[in-house]
């Protein structure tokens, strides 16, 4: 029965700004940020789509970089920020990046969606001019399997070449 | 008819800002507090006899609410009435590594997965096929008691005089095709929230199933539950590709844990538990023979089709059928003999994928023409106009032809990739290559017959002026809600802001049988639009009545209601609700769509399959470079045209023909799914080589509308119908780049390589040949 006999995961407080506004959470040691997003605030737009690194749908940004968030310990975002989908639109206002791939049919099913256009705002903000050989490569890790892609570049391109 | 390429006209999706924020809810983002958590117990070898299972300890365990094993559930399930012999959880004998056969719902995660360690499994253990070959062999064990030699399905047909056809011919070729196990891979796992009430005993169910009403029957069945007091809605499903077309052992799973722990529970299934629930295409081999004559014209075809098909029946019987039936459609072809056997194997059991049944023989079919029209020194588009045939039509095998846009695609596509002049002078290791593909525009017979209406959908018009309409038709990405809400608005003359669509809940929209065989834009489709019309009228009697007018000289154009002899006499679209509600209250009317017996294909056995309201047709162009060093391709283009008789929605049906032609790269490249004695060495999404952007290429959608007499509007489907195109495009702009044949699928760095060597070898060979006769 050893087996069964793990010791309770350790619990702390951790701080972090989630989408603009700083909260503080016990989370366990062992918490991925995407449960802690999903389960424990309540953010469902980051989805988890494989078991472990494999496609992209939990990205968000932390400290305004994209981040697979089922392979980050909550933990670890003590004292950062961190954003999801949850947290563009501003305003009522869609974000560029959302109206593009709406408009433009960037999105099929939309699972991936939310992690895709995380991954272009990370790219965005680093690179607002990307050409499409950078926007294939911020992209690599995000998995589509409804549109080939086309449209999500030319989304992509859509919002960089908007304003604001 | 045709219409330009870019950029595309169209609507976004009606349920796009849900998608872009966050906001739709997917299975596992529904509010669950407070549910169970359910997970499964699979077996670990590939075929056994169960000689114990002691779930004793496992449900003694604390936090554990709910143990079921296969005796919670007498009756098999599966998707066709004729071949149900699976049990959500495995009775007797496990068939494949990975069979659920028991289930935990718990407090957590946590303990329902400690739990399943605690549960005692012993099999004695049975010689296990993983090949259909050595399946069928002699001596071999059978899966399944009733079937001999472990054949699911011999299919055996005839159409016109194959001998007399061959022997007419000029050149005559073989060519044998090995296609891999492909996967939907779709991107939101599986999962599904079910809930029990003890005190009503009412059972509502959550999925991401794309055949809520087959989900709704089986749930029924297997649990012995009247089919009133279940309800099954369909939240937003991240994709399907045929991956959730049939009811899943898991989603029976999880109604009977909620039942047994008289609650909620929540099962989400690991990208690995999908990959051994996965029902996608089979390993298929087609050994296929044509006859030509000098001019191209086809006189002959013979095929013979072998599917690996798993350990279960699922879509079987009709993957073999579709396989045979979808040789015809495309071209006139004046005879043709299938032979197809599916096949049982130790794995988990495939079903339908995207071009259920036809991609594989398509592939070979334009492989082979491709290599035999250039041995006679034929172009080939001349050798696909040769062969066209003409609408309306009924194919040797009785399928419905009634408009035709194949001719168009291949003009468009010729012209727009420069084949002629580019083709001649590709620099070295680029090629083109070209092929053809089509697909039912729903299959014209349901496969549970029960004399309704192929479709129906009720539009409710309410005193706000709003309309709502209800369809059981699940939207899983594809954007079959905003179809309905376009075909609705534009046959009200209603901006599209003005409708609402509720889909694909069992309390609330009518039944529909589902999203697969693209039937839903020309079945549901029409069905709104009988709906609309009904509801048109009633507004204009209405209107008329008020404006003291005859109904007939009444319009309604632009949301406004008008007379056509009193100029003056107009009304609001508001005033005439307003009127139409008065002694009536709320409207609610009903369309429906019924497929013609005409429609519904031959008398002959298995004739049901393949016969549809009408086929889309496509032609694409592939562009490659292929680096012989390291046997990787690149794509650099893909120009294809797709007639799917009308766009309804110009912007989806790109973006449904660029993820079609893309699946069909996926398959081409890279996609493969292999087994060790049973194990699954690709169930995860880095091992299982889905196309990332970085490979993917620019697909250039050209839209052929041949308008169909019987289309909604004029319109086929547009899902489907690309992809089968792609790989035979592909090998044969391999061929043009550095002159190989490739005979098997996915055409990998390591399988090219090997045919390079191959060919230098036969170079060198036949050159000490040629020097010393």
């Amino acid at each position: 029965m050893a087996e069964l006999d793990q010791p309770e995961p350790r619990k702390r407080l951790v701080r972090l700004r989630l989408n603009g506004t700083w909260r503080e959470d016990a989370v366990a040691d062992d918490e991925l940020l995407v449960d802690y997003l999903r389960e424990n605030v309540g953010l469902t737009g980051t989805k988890t789509g494989c078991d472990g690194g494999e496609c992209g749908a939990c990205t968000v940004l932390i400290d305004g970089a994209a981040v697979p968030a089922c392979v980050t310990l909550a933990i670890r975002c003590d004292g950062r920020s961190v954003e999801t989908i949850e947290g563009l639109a501003d305003g009522g206002r869609l974000h560029r990046l959302q109206r593009a791939f709406h408009e433009k049919l960037g999105t099929q099913c939309g699972f991936c969606t939310p992690g895709m256009i995380m991954a272009a705002e990370g790219l965005l903000r680093r690179q607002p001019h990307p050409s499409d050989a950078e926007i294939r490569t911020a992209l690599s890790g995000n998995l589509c399997r409804c549109t080939g892609y086309v449209k999500i570049i030319e989304s992509v391109r859509a919002a960089a070449d908007a304003d604001g | 008819m045709t219409t330009d390429t870019a950029p595309a006209r169209g609507v976004p999706l009606i349920d796009g800002i849900e998608k872009v924020t966050g906001r739709a809810r997917y299975t596992a983002d529904l509010e669950h507090r407070g549910a169970f958590i359910g997970r499964i117990l699979r077996s670990p070898v590939s075929h056994g006899e169960i000689v114990r299972l002691d779930v004793s300890r496992a449900r003694a365990l604390e936090g554990v609410v709910a143990v079921v094993t296969g005796a919670d559930c007498r009756h098999p399930y599966g998707v066709l009435p004729v071949a149900m012999n699976e049990f959500p959880l495995a009775h007797d004998k496990v068939r494949y590594r990975g069979e659920p056969v028991a289930a935990v719902a718990a407090v957590d995660a946590e303990t329902a997965e400690r739990a399943l360690r605690l549960i005692e499994f012993e099999v004695r253990e049975l010689p296990a096929y993983y090949d259909a070959d050595s399946a069928r062999a002699e001596g071999a064990v059978r899966l399944h008691e009733n079937k001999a030699d472990n054949l699911e399905r011999a299919v055996h047909h005839v159409f016109g005089d194959p001998a007399a056809g061959f022997a007419e011919a000029d050149l005559v070729r073989e060519a044998a095709l090995d296609c891999a196990e492909v996967n939907h891979a779709q991107i939101e796992p599986h999962a599904a929230l079910a809930e029990y009430d003890p005190l009503t005993d009412r059972l509502t169910m959550q999925s991401v199933s794309q055949v809520t009403f087959y989900l709704h029957l089986m749930l029924a069945r297997c649990l012995e539950m009247s089919e009133s007091q279940i309800r099954v809605i369909k939240p937003f499903v991240g994709g399907g590709f045929g991956a959730r077309v049939e009811v899943l052992n898991f989603e029976i799973v999880t109604a009977l844990l909620a039942r047994a722990a008289q609650g909620r529970v929540l099962m989400e299934l690991s990208r690995e538990e999908n990959f051994l629930t996965h029902r996608a295409r089979p390993q298929t081999r087609v050994k296929l023979k044509l006859g030509l004559k000098r001019d191209g014209r086809i006189t002959a075809c013979e095929c013979e089709v072998v599917q690996r098909g798993g350990a279960y029946a699922g879509y079987g019987i009709v993957t073999i059928l579709y396989a045979g039936a979808l040789l015809q459609g495309l071209y006139d072809i004046p005879a043709v003999k299938y032979d197809g056997y599916r096949v049982y194997a130790n794995l988990p059991p495939c079903g339908a994928m995207r071009g259920h049944g036809g991609v594989n023989t398509r592939h070979a079919f334009e492989v082979l023409l491709d290599r035999m029209a250039r041995e006679l020194g034929l172009d080939p588009f001349e050798v696909r106009r040769r062969n066209l045939l003409r609408a309306p039509t009924r194919t040797l095998n009785d399928l419905m032809v009634n408009s035709y846009g194949l001719g168009d695609c291949l003009d468009r596509v010729e012209r727009a990739s420069g084949w002629h002049e580019r083709r001649a002078h590709m620099p070295p290791g680029k090629g083109l290559g070209m092929a053809c593909s089509h697909y039912v525009s729903g299959a014209a017979k349901p496969i549970h017959w029960t004399g309704e209406p192929h479709a129906v959908v009720n539009v409710k018009l309410d005193w706000d002026g709003s309309i709502t309409a209800l369809t059981g038709a699940p939207d899983i990405g594809q954007g079959s809600s905003t179809m309905v809400a376009i075909v609705v608005a534009e046959t009200l003359g209603l901006p599209l802001d003005r409708i609402r669509v509720i889909a694909a809940d069992s309390a609330v929209t009518p039944k529909d049988n589902g999203a697969y065989s693209s039937r839903i834009t020309f079945m549901v489709g029409n069905a709104a639009i009988d709906a609309a019309r009904q509801l048109k009228q009633r507004l204009i009697v209405a209107a008329a009545r008020k404006m003291g007018q005859k109904p007939d000289e009444v319009e309604c154009v632009g949301g406004v209601f008008q007379s056509l002899v009193v100029p003056e006499a107009a009304m609001t679209f508001t005033d005439a609700v307003k009127e139409a509600l008065v002694d009536q209250g709320t409207l609610t009317v009903k369309g429906t769509f019924t497929c013609p017996p005409e429609s519904q294909g031959g008398k002959h056995k298995g004739g049901a399959v393949g016969s549809t309201m009408g086929f889309s047709y496509g032609a694409q162009v592939v562009e490659v470079s292929v680096d012989a060093a390291t046997g990787q391709i690149t794509v650099d283009k893909v120009w294809v045209a797709l007639d799917c008789g009308y766009a309804i929605n110009p912007l989806a049906v790109q973006g449904q023909v660029q993820g079609s032609v893309w699946m069909g790269l996926g398959q081409a490249l890279c996609e493969e799914t292999r087994y060790l004695e049973g194990l699954p060495a690709h169930a995860s999404l880095l091992e299982y080589r889905v196309p990332t952007i970085v490979e993917s290429p620019p697909i250039e959608v050209h839209i052929v509308e041949s308008i169909d007499p019987l289309g909604p509007l004029g319109a086929k489907e547009a899902s489907e119908g690309a992809l089968a195109g792609f790989a035979p495009a592909l090998v044969a702009a391999v061929a043009n780049a550095v002159g190989v044949d490739m005979d098997a699928l996915p055409v990998t760095p390591d399988r090219l390589i090997e045919a390079l060597v191959e060919l230098r070898r036969r170079a060198r060979r036949q050159a000490q040949s040629g020097a010393a006769p």
